[in-house]
């Protein structure tokens, strides 16, 4: 009864009552990892605190990319009264660190030595001012393309390499009779192809343009033919396109009617749910001429300050859990992401989890490991909303060249900075 | 002596009571809509992020907001999106009421139809006209199916036609409200004046041109009132119909506001166009309410 009463308070947010309520070991955690897999992958750590004796107070706030979470947890803060540990998203951690509102992680960082075995890109998210705030949980990244075995068989078989190869493989397949490219038209997904695209463009100008906001960059040459190979991607996709969700997109691939899908590795699950088998049924790829590099997003639990030592002790043990590589490995197998440290084993995982690994690893030692402009790990919330809108933009046809598109870029950008 | 005590008492008690039993509505409305405003306003001139922030910055948000595109293309939405709204709706309306005042039979069935739609919320209407005008599955489809190859209707798909598609789910939703109104007006009408005009030999479209409709005139302020309001806050229509989209084409003041102020850390510009919706909101009223009250005076 009480815990169900706790529950409820929590999910309506009733801020002052519900810490009262949870036993003084417990950890509170807001997250919206609420669909099935998710949640599988969640019961690991659950079960895990549990051995250690720490009890779990849920606080889901379902809802895709997490903004009703992050509008309940406002109201937490502002209440005086924080959960112990938040899931949370890249720029999103460190401006909560700038309020003053995390707490402190060093010591278990440091007796773990988390400094050696998490990239560094992500270290510059999970800590801030030099301290460690906030443990991750995976790496998602975004460069990926899944294609149909099937109908690139039919189109050739070979899978490409350049943005050439790509344009002649889209061609051949439309030529089948299929829809090339599956896509849904809502902003993070054209933006998520739009990292990609990016990239292809090579390494410098990737971290040029959107890491470091050169307006430069971001309204010159190279930005332009970016623009121009995104409005080359929106011929191949079908006229239905708009507001379709991304699952429903990949489904197009698993059920034969396109062709391909430019997404973040998170579609790998619904390959896998569907029962497809990695390199049998379906082709995981870099988006060509972005092999070796990564564009990343980081799902961490950003760790409150919380009063009193139990509660701090309790909230130190999570962390360490969350970073075991055991948790590593079976929270990320079951997610579809690869491990947030590089030294994890990756003999659980499938080819394409493999690949990703090697990938990361690989990214991570030649420094081209980059946050994902598209899921805001490159730039703050303002500026990357600022990019979606020219890009969704572009995509829908607003500008008619690539130039324009790249000059409307720069100056968004300017004026969200 | 104690009667009078008594009655003294109870008159007093009788003044009292209706202050006493509105004071706490009057307190919530006092703090949760005038508070709130005032609140909303002061974030406006702060350069508030992620929280509330009290750092003063002057008009710089109003400036950044007037430089925005994205703030155009809503203001041009909005001027679409209610011009359109709230005419056809008012006639659609109008037409309603005059048709349903022929002394039809089965009225007392037909006007609760018309009205029904007003029931359900903007999410439900939504998201049905979402699908209903989706052409992978909707009005498209089903023509297509039935033989007429060459049918197409993908406003909802289109950039330019969008906000269009709004309009259409709004009216459909509040056009028997209208009516209703306007049905209310139509009964208010003297029957004399209108034997009066018959027997001059009036015509029933002179009837309705030169004497119901000008004595309609305070229903169709309370349309318009009414309608303006509702075109300025509708939020949750657009999310549920197009979620903004296609990119950004129907994006309205409102998802303009709760984007910028809840999702985009920029809780400044996010105030300073709630601001700017309000003024527009009063520019309608003020106007409206003083004529009211001079009236009445």
């Amino acid at each position: 009864m009480r815990g169900i009463v706790a529950k409820a308070l929590t999910a309506v947010a009733i801020t002052a009552l519900s810490a009262g309520m949870a036993k003084a070991a417990d950890v509170e955690v807001l997250h919206w990892w609420t669909s099935g897999g998710e949640a599988a992958a969640l019961n690991v750590l659950k079960e895990d605190l549990k051995s250690k004796g720490i009890g779990w107070v849920d606080m889901p706030v379902a809802g895709g990319g997490g903004e009703a979470a992050m509008t309940a947890l406002r109201a937490r803060v502002t209440a005086g009264n924080p959960p112990t540990a938040v899931q949370m998203l890249g720029f999103d951690i460190q401006d909560w660190a700038q309020q003053g509102a995390l707490g402190n992680l060093d010591a278990v960082a440091t007796a773990e030595g988390w400094d050696k075995v998490v990239p560094a890109a992500l270290q510059r998210f999970s800590k801030y001012d030099g301290h460690w705030i906030a443990a991750p949980v995976n790496v998602h990244s975004t460069n990926w393309i899944w294609i149909s075995k099937d109908a690139l068989d039919k189109a050739g078989g070979k899978a490409p390499q350049n943005w050439d190869d790509l344009v002649v493989v889209l061609d051949k397949m439309k030529a089948n009779g299929i829809t090339p490219l599956a896509h849904g038209g809502q902003p993070w997904q054209e933006a998520t192809i739009f990292d990609g695209v990016v990239l292809s463009e090579g390494n410098d100008f990737y971290k040029k343009a959107f890491i470091d906001l050169d307006p430069e960059a971001l309204g010159g040459k190279q930005m332009a033919d970016a623009f121009d190979r995104l409005m080359k991607l929106r011929t191949y996709v079908d006229d239905n396109f708009s507001g379709r969700d991304w699952n429903l997109a990949s489904a197009m691939v698993i059920n034969g009617q396109a062709g391909m899908q430019i997404m973040g590795d998170w579609a790998k699950g619904e390959f896998l749910k569907a029962g497809k088998k990695p390199g049998v049924d379906f082709v995981c790829i870099r988006f060509p001429g972005t092999q070796g590099s990564v564009t990343f997003n980081s799902d961490q639990f950003a760790m409150f300050n919380v009063q009193g030592d139990d509660k701090q002790k309790a909230q130190a043990q999570m962390a360490s859990s969350i970073e075991s590589p055991k948790f590593q490995s079976a929270f990320n197998v079951v997610k579809g992401s690869v491990p947030a440290r590089t030294d994890v084993p990756d003999t659980d995982f499938d080819d394409c989890g493999k690949k990703g690994i090697k990938d990361l690893a690989e990214a991570n030692t030649n420094g081209t490991l980059f946050g994902s402009m598209a899921h805001g790990h490159a730039a703050p919330a303002a500026v990357k909303n600022a990019v979606y809108d020219v890009v969704t933009g572009a995509f829908n046809g607003k500008y008619k060249d690539g130039t324009e598109a790249a000059q409307a870029l720069a100056s968004a950008v300017a004026a969200a900075k | 002596m104690r009667p009078a005590t008594d009655a003294d008492f109870r008159t007093r008690l009788q003044d009292w009571l209706p202050k006493l039993v509105l004071a706490p509505s009057f307190a919530a409305t006092l703090l949760f809509v005038y508070g709130f405003i005032v609140f909303t306003a002061v974030l406006s001139f702060t350069g508030s992020k992620m929280l509330p922030l009290y750092t003063f910055v002057g008009l710089e948000n109003y400036r950044k907001l007037w430089a925005l595109e994205h703030w155009h293309t809503a203001l041009v939405n909005i001027a679409i999106f209610a011009s359109c709204y709230i005419v056809i709706c008012t006639a659609v309306g109008l037409m309603l009421a005059i048709f349903l005042d022929q002394k039809i039979r089965g009225e007392g069935m037909l006007r609760p139809i018309y009205l029904y739609p007003m029931a359900l919320s903007f999410i439900v209407t939504g998201t049905a006209w979402k699908w209903f005008l989706d052409p992978g599955i909707g009005l498209e489809k089903t023509m297509r199916l039935w033989g007429w190859e060459s049918f197409s209707f993908t406003w909802i798909k289109d950039s330019n036609m969008a906000i269009y598609t709004i309009v259409i789910a709004a009216v459909w939703q509040t056009s028997g409200f209208v009516m209703a109104m306007f049905l209310a007006g139509l009964r208010g009408i003297d029957n004399e004046i209108l034997k009066a005009a018959q027997i001059d030999g009036a015509t029933s479209f002179q009837l309705y041109r030169r004497i119901v409709i000008p004595l309609l005139r305070p229903a169709f302020l309370s349309a318009f009132v009414i309608l303006s309001h509702l075109a300025i806050k509708s939020y949750d229509l657009v999310i549920a119909l197009t979620g903004g989209g296609p990119g950004r084409a129907t994006e309205l003041p409102a998802t303009f506001m709760y984007s910028y102020t809840f999702t985009r850390n920029q809780m400044g510009i996010g105030a300073a166009s709630a601001v700017m919706m309000l003024m527009a909101i009063a520019a309608i009223m003020i106007p409206y309410l003083y004529s009211e009250l001079k009236e009445k005076a």
